[in-house]
């Protein structure tokens, strides 16, 4: 049975993980389907038809905007920017923050100190007013937006990563080993990699949410997404301006952020229910 | 009447009988044994006693106190039994006290618990309870964490704990388990001084500690009653073949040594091996092992011997190169070898192999055993196709007596003398030259621990393996080490042959190690305590001979000059007094 | 203690000056300045401006006048607020904030503890499962979701409650923001607190305090409450940046004239004098109040205090 099998059929002995993930695959499934089958455009403006309330005789499922805009094509494709921002965070703050942790842990000594030295530093600047800062300072652009993100979330990966690789180093597999004269790339391989995935993939999920949740609110704020581009974060924003008389504005993508944060903060506990070793011992 | 009387005791979870119609009693005042092997049902039993079991385990049969049923029974009926009338030393002392309130102050609210109310009143009784347990200076103590305390110290506490409140009864699950076995004589002669008291309950799978300290056994087997009966009777005619295994497996100091090896060649040979670690936070090097020198020829087994803090371990880990010497020299077969493992050749790398204490964390838990097994193949054989590869692996786990089923196993899926057995044929496979074993059988149950312990001494008769084996425990080396090694506070105590240190021990150290081991003998039972205090923390090593703090034998001479290693006899001792003594 | 409190104190100022260059770097790397929006203005005029504000001088000479302003409290003056200097911008707004935000704190840190303990003596319960289905949903609101529905519910539905800052002077303007930023944290804290308790009683020091017949009350009142605090002491660190976090948007909603406001309105003006001098004052609050958290944290576990 390979990793991912084992993986697999692990997650599925787990109804959160599945009801959660299932969940989440059927709202990405309905993002990228939605804008298709609808016959609306999601730039179209159409004056005569502003601040109309869901009513999907008309073809407008969610009701329209200030603009006259498909309320439904709009969110949906907010979805997708908030799932792609989402998944490029994550795996920006995977591929640093294992690197670094993994690095720091398993050289260890004073290379480790000094690099953990530099985490504890950054834990204690106020990271997203240094982001605020960067989308002011530049240009606003998508890139910015993953990097930044991503460099926020790192730091607790290399973190959990470092702490993990150093337990392992001193186990006493690691240590047979080595003194079987077993190489050092084969012994990350072999002894330290596979021991490393379980947490790994619980905290990438766990990150989910809160690169999701910082890019809204940068959107929210006017720094995230740009026009004509949306994001669900700034249809919140567009929502809350229109909430005394377009409350659905407000409320359908507010609704929709919230489910979906729910639904990865779910899964994050299920898989940590399921793989985090220092739990299930 | 009896005081606890238990009576068709189940205890299961889910599917899983832990327990299983056991019933026992203890009378008033009468000191009972309960053995068993780990996994055996007794640490569940007196947790049943205690109501202490998690809501998870179903509960079934009577558990009588003082004539009242208690299985079962109401929290605030319990609360007010527990410590009251019953009270409980648990195993680990270390984890059993609250790191985070101070000593004395967990012990004042038990009394405040109990019916005291007035805090003057409450601090005497527990400052007189820390003294009456061995403490010194109570008052100090009373505010100290924990982990200020030694570990010996921490099981006073405790002890201390159960008692404050009088009970009739005190439950003992493995009180010496995690101490030194000097300790452990200590703390066996404290339980023995409070028996006056209170009926003692002591669980223990060591027939030693039962054999000198209890008036009745009762064994269990999986959960069940095997035997029930007087001390004396049980140990000299045993009904059950179980009692008779368990007295068998109980490692004893009067047995023989293996007949001297064939002489072999010099295999291993360290000279004045010198470790140091740098303290924490200050520039100070901590001398964990000292000027120690071993001979190993092929086919011979040393043991090196001490307790935890002696230095052992960072002694042989120096010579097989995973943590670095500061000085000394190592040669294998007459070729100098220096440096960590990873920078040593390959052929050294193959000839001297390691098992560790731990066979759970020995085992990487992602690997199959068969890839465990076959792993030093892969650096040692490379050139091995996937045929001769099984060949190899199927013949080492036939070395090992364990079954070809196995190997298609993860680690979890084993026992603990089963997960021994492969990291024992992982370091065989590749047919080195000697074979170190650290604490490599003091996690096993005793039968466990004599079948791998053969299996070494066989091995060693078919291929000449020479073994280095570190122990804590004395009792466990007697019946395989051709030369002894006793280590104290990272020097050298004494070194000799089996007979030297079994029959004519010539340092006060050895001879205080043999009187602690708990023999398996009503009769001549052991565990004797000559040896007062703990040993002494490698931050803060005693001028003179690092022995003379706890030695009877003590002269002006010792307290200030450093006694050398030399030959009296047959003997290497480290002693000032070795000619003159009678021990 | 005392020389671990002094420990940590010399370990913030690398932290602390860090942050200063790099912010200040940030902004000196800004491709445009703040008066290149409005009209070529003539060369004298614009070389005058420079000088008033150091821009002729190189950057090292312009970093340390900035830091030897910064430590007498001169964060030097405000580019869109002309007749202010960005202290007299901070000391002015903050104030509001602190209210807001101390205020938040305190709701979390009792509610939260509170729910947390009640869910985890009763774990598994109907209880419990109620309690933490509101956690789970409370972290999973963002907080500029959760300020205008609540605006929307009790002040647009119900007008229990005024809808932004100027519409009322007395303490009920307080009630909506201080709710929107504690909810999230209160739902932090309780699965925290519930999380660390249930870890804390399953161990074997609680089993012994058991065995002394202590019951449950006095079990955790002498024996797991503190332990179990240890890691909600930690989380209150990363809990007032979340809150300060949270301040910017519910700030923005309710219209509070507060540190947030100001930092949004200066971000989008580009007051870059402004921005920096608000950035550095955030990170100087947060890395004092994670000293204060570490030094309670080494008052509170014995085994730290004496390394």
């Amino acid at each position: 049975m390979s990793a991912v099998a084992r993986i697999w059929a692990r997650m599925r002995t787990s109804k959160t993980v599945m009801v959660s993930g299932g969940i989440l695959c059927a709202i990405a499934l309905l993002a990228i389907a939605g804008p298709w089958i609808s016959p609306n455009e999601y730039l179209t403006a159409n004056f005569d038809n502003i601040l109309r309330a869901p009513t999907p005789s008309a073809g407008h499922v969610f009701g329209t905007d200030d603009l006259g805009r498909d309320l439904f094509v709009r969110t949906m494709m907010g979805v997708q920017v908030t799932f792609v921002v989402a998944i490029v965070a994550s795996v920006v703050s995977l591929v640093i923050g294992v690197l670094y942790g993994a690095t720091a842990g398993f050289v260890g000594g004073r290379v480790d100190a000094v690099m953990m030295r530099l985490v504890d530093t950054l834990y204690a600047t106020p990271f997203i007013f240094f982001v605020i800062l960067l989308l002011v300072v530049f240009e606003r652009n998508f890139l910015l937006i993953f990097v930044a993100i991503g460099a926020i979330n790192w730091l607790d990966m290399a973190r959990i990563v470092r702490g993990q690789t150093l337990s392992l180093r001193e186990r006493e597999f690691v240590q047979a080993a080595r003194l079987i004269g077993v190489s050092t790339p084969r012994i990350i391989v072999r002894h330290i990699a596979p021991n490393l995935v379980g947490i790994v993939i619980v905290y990438v999920t766990l990150t989910i949410p809160q690169a999701i949740l910082i890019e809204s609110f940068l959107s929210f704020l006017g720094l995230g997404v740009q026009e004509p581009q949306t994001s669900l974060g700034k249809l919140v924003n567009d929502g809350t301006k229109q909430m005394e008389g377009a409350s659905w504005m407000l409320l359908i993508p507010g609704t929709l952020l919230a489910a979906i944060l729910l639904c990865f903060n779910f899964l994050g506990d299920g898989m940590r229910d399921l793989f985090d070793a220092r739990r299930t011992q | 009447m009896s005081l606890l009387d238990i009576r068709e005791l189940c205890i299961r979870y889910g599917n899983t009988d832990v327990v299983t119609g056991l019933s026992f009693g203890v009378d008033s005042g009468e000191s009972v044994g309960l053995v068993g092997e780990s996994g055996s049902g007794k640490t569940q039993t007196a947790l049943a006693v205690l109501g202490l079991l998690p809501d998870t385990a179903g509960v079934s049969g009577s558990i009588l106190f003082d004539g009242d049923e208690i299985s079962g029974a109401p929290e605030r009926q319990l609360d007010r039994l527990r410590a009251e009338r019953i009270g409980m030393v648990f195993q680990d002392p270390t984890q059993a006290l609250n790191p985070y309130v101070p000593v004395g102050k967990q012990l004042r609210r038990i009394l405040f618990r109990h019916g005291i109310s007035d805090g003057r009143e409450a601090d005497q009784r527990v400052m007189h309870m820390l003294d009456r347990v061995g403490l010194p200076d109570p008052a100090r103590q009373f505010r100290a964490y924990a982990h200020q305390l030694s570990g010996g110290m921490r099981q006073r506490v405790m002890i201390a704990s159960a008692l404050i409140a009088e009970p009739d009864l005190l439950i003992a699950d493995e009180p010496t388990t995690a101490l030194d076995v000097t300790v452990q004589a200590q703390i066996l002669a404290l339980l023995e001084r409070i028996r006056e008291e209170t009926a003692l309950l002591l669980i223990t799978h060591d027939l030693g500690i039962i054999a000198g300290h209890c008036e009745r056994l009762v064994v269990i087997e999986d959960g069940r009653l095997v035997e029930e009966g007087p001390t004396r009777r049980l140990f000299s005619e045993p009904l059950a073949a179980h009692t008779r295994k368990l007295i068998d497996a109980a490692p004893r100091l009067d047995g023989a040594s293996p007949p001297p090896p064939a002489s072999g060649d010099l295999v291993l040979e360290a000279d004045e091996v010198s470790v140091s670690y740098a303290e924490r936070n200050e520039r100070r090097q901590l001398h964990a092992v000292m000027d120690l020198d071993l001979q190993l020829q092929a086919g011979e087994t040393v043991a090196v011997v001490g307790e935890s803090g002696s230095g052992k371990s960072s002694f042989v880990r120096a010579v097989l190169g995973l943590v670095p010497m500061r000085a000394g020299r190592v040669a294998f077969c007459g070729q100098a070898i220096a440096g960590p493992a990873q920078a040593r050749a390959i052929e050294t790398r193959r000839d001297l192999q390691l098992v560790f204490q731990d066979p759970a964390g020995s085992l990487n838990p992602q690997l199959r055993v068969e890839r465990i097994i076959a792993e030093p193949l892969t650096v040692h054989a490379p050139g091995l196709g996937a045929g001769g590869r099984y060949e190899r692996v199927a013949g080492a786990l036939q070395r090992v007596g364990l079954d070809e089923a196995l190997l298609n196993r993860f680690p979890h899926q084993l026992s603990g003398g089963q997960a021994q057995r492969v990291a024992i044929a992982r370091a065989l496979i590749v047919n080195p030259r000697v074979l170190v074993c650290d604490e490599a059988v003091a996690a096993l149950d005793g039968s466990v621990r004599q079948q791998i312990l053969g299996l070494l001494q066989r091995e060693q008769q078919t291929s000449g393996l020479a073994i280095v084996f570190i122990s804590h425990d004395l009792a466990v080396v007697r019946s395989i080490s051709h030369r002894v090694m006793v280590l104290y506070l990272g020097r050298l105590a004494e070194l000799a042959g089996g007979a030297g240190i079994f029959g004519q021990p010539r340092h006060p150290y050895t001879r205080a190690l043999l009187d602690a081991v708990p023999v398996p003998d009503p009769i001549a039972p052991g565990g004797k305590l000559s040896l007062g205090g703990e040993m002494p923390s490698i931050t803060d090593p005693p001028p003179g001979c690092a022995f003379h703090p706890r030695c009877r034998f003590a002269i002006e001479r010792c307290r200030a000059e450093l006694p050398p290693a030399r030959l009296v006899g047959e003997t290497r001792v480290a002693c000032h007094r070795a000619e003159e003594l009678e021990l | 203690m005392l020389r671990y409190t002094l420990r940590r104190l010399l370990g913030a100022i690398p932290t602390l000056l860090l942050v200063i260059v790099l912010a200040f770097l940030l902004v000196h790397a800004a491709p445009g300045g703040p008066f290149d929006d409005e009209r070529a203005l003539p060369a004298e005029i614009e070389a005058n401006i420079a000088a008033v504000y150091h821009l002729d001088e190189p950057l090292p000479m312009q970093f340390l006048r900035y830091l030897g302003g910064v430590l007498k409290g001169d964060f030097g003056p405000s580019y869109s607020y002309r007749d202010y200097t960005v202290s007299e911008l901070i000391g002015r707004s903050f104030p509001v904030s602190m209210q807001l935000g101390i205020l938040a704190m305190l709701l979390a840190t009792v509610i939260g503890v509170s729910l947390g303990i009640l869910a985890a003596l009763k774990s598994n319960s109907a209880l419990d499962r109620v309690v933490m289905g509101f956690a789970m949903t409370g972290i999973s609101i963002p907080v500029f979701v959760i300020a205008p529905l609540l605006v929307l519910f009790f002040a647009v539905k119900l007008h229990w409650l005024p809808a932004s800052w100027t519409g009322s002077a007395d303490a009920s303007r307080l009630l909506l923001p201080v709710l929107s930023l504690a909810l999230p944290q209160i739902a932090y804290v309780a699965r925290l607190t519930r999380a660390s308790l249930i870890e804390v009683l399953s161990s074997d020091f609680i089993r012994t305090a058991r065995a002394q017949g202590l019951g449950t009350a006095a079990i955790v009142r002498y024996h797991a409450l503190k332990p179990a605090m240890l890691p909600v002491l930690s989380y209150m660190g990363p809990a007032v940046a979340a809150v300060l976090t949270g301040s910017v948007v519910v700030e923005e909603i309710f219209g509070i004239p507060g540190l947030g406001q100001l930092f949004v309105r200066a971000s989008l003006n580009r007051d870059y004098t402004l921005v920096l001098g608000v950035v550095i004052f955030y990170a100087a609050l947060i890395i004092l109040l994670n000293l204060i958290v570490d030094l309670l944290y080494g008052a509170i576990d014995p085994r730290i205090r004496r390394r």
